[in-house]
């Protein structure tokens, strides 16, 4: 015989960190072209070519942007979106 | 190769024999190396299963493939946090599955419609969007292992080592460009 895990214990302990959003960071990189950076958040987000566009630069000059948030599936989701095509994304939680 | 261009719903460009072997013995480079870190993946009878693929939890070694495969923690190179070290093995082992088979994906639809004798290639948008993966990813794996910077120049001195493959990269990059402006316009 059996009995179920207590699941809720561990879930609880965990509420505090799984209610602050995830983020997606970009880091800027060599070798990915601007055009296709742009390109590639415009697809993967669905973002207008001016915010993808802008995203893009704060890649380009400041060595990173926070291209997307939310819960940790989805930015989980997001950046291996993004590895995918090619670009060096990563997650925190800040 | 004299760039892309559209045309209704559809990319063309023609390639010269050449330039159609140079892709084909890159791409098909890139992709022996995905699938032997693919083969590398642990299997067990649990995920056979429950049809859930779990990856290898740690970096690829090779620095290209982890060009290819980052981490999904940006980690401290010196000290990095046990909490974040175990949260990108887990992150790593749950992901590179899916990315790992949209990189051979890529691969593959670049390979098949880019014959062996060169000529006219004609993209849906959709195809399309797989060669600029896939030739990323191969523009990825060379600039790792040349170690391009930023402000890579034309040529490099003769002496270098680097110098040959040099005009490849700046060709590849040419093609990628060339595509991104043909699909953005």
């Amino acid at each position: 015989m059996t009995t179920p895990v207590e699941a809720e214990e561990t879930l609880g302990a965990d509420v505090g960190a799984g209610d602050r959003p995830w983020q997606t960071i970009v880091w800027n990189d060599p070798v990915n072209l601007m055009s296709y950076v742009t390109y590639v958040l415009q697809k993967i987000f669905g973002y207008s070519r001016e915010h993808a566009t802008k995203l893009m630069l704060d890649v380009h000059h400041k060595g990173k942007a926070t291209v997307s948030s939310g819960t940790k599936e989805k930015v989980e989701g997001d950046v291996a979106k993004l590895h995918a095509a090619g670009l060096w994304a990563t997650m925190e939680q800040p | 190769m004299k760039g892309w261009r559209r045309k209704g719903a559809k990319v063309l460009a023609e390639f010269e024999q050449q330039e159609a072997a140079v892709l084909r013995g890159l791409v098909s480079q890139v992709d022996d190396m995905l699938r032997a870190r693919g083969d590398e993946a642990p299997e067990d009878e649990l995920s056979e299963l429950t049809g859930i693929r779990t990856g290898p939890s740690e970096s690829p070694h090779d620095p290209v493939l982890s060009r290819l495969l980052p981490d999904f923690h940006r980690l401290d190179p010196d000290n990095p946090s046990k909490e974040d070290l175990d949260s990108a093995a887990a992150l790593r082992s749950l992901h590179e599955p899916e990315v790992l088979e949209a990189k051979v994906g890529v691969a593959a639809e670049m390979m098949r419609t880019l014959p062996p004798e060169g000529g006219d290639v004609r993209l849906t948008y959709e195809q399309a969007d797989a060669w600029l993966s896939a030739l990323n990813d191969v523009r990825l794996a060379l600039g790792t292992a040349l170690d391009v910077a930023e402000d890579m120049p034309e040529e490099l001195p003769e002496d270098d080592p680097r110098a040959p493959h040099l005009g490849v990269y700046h060709w590849l990059t040419w093609v990628q460009e060339s595509l991104v402006q043909a699909l953005s316009e």
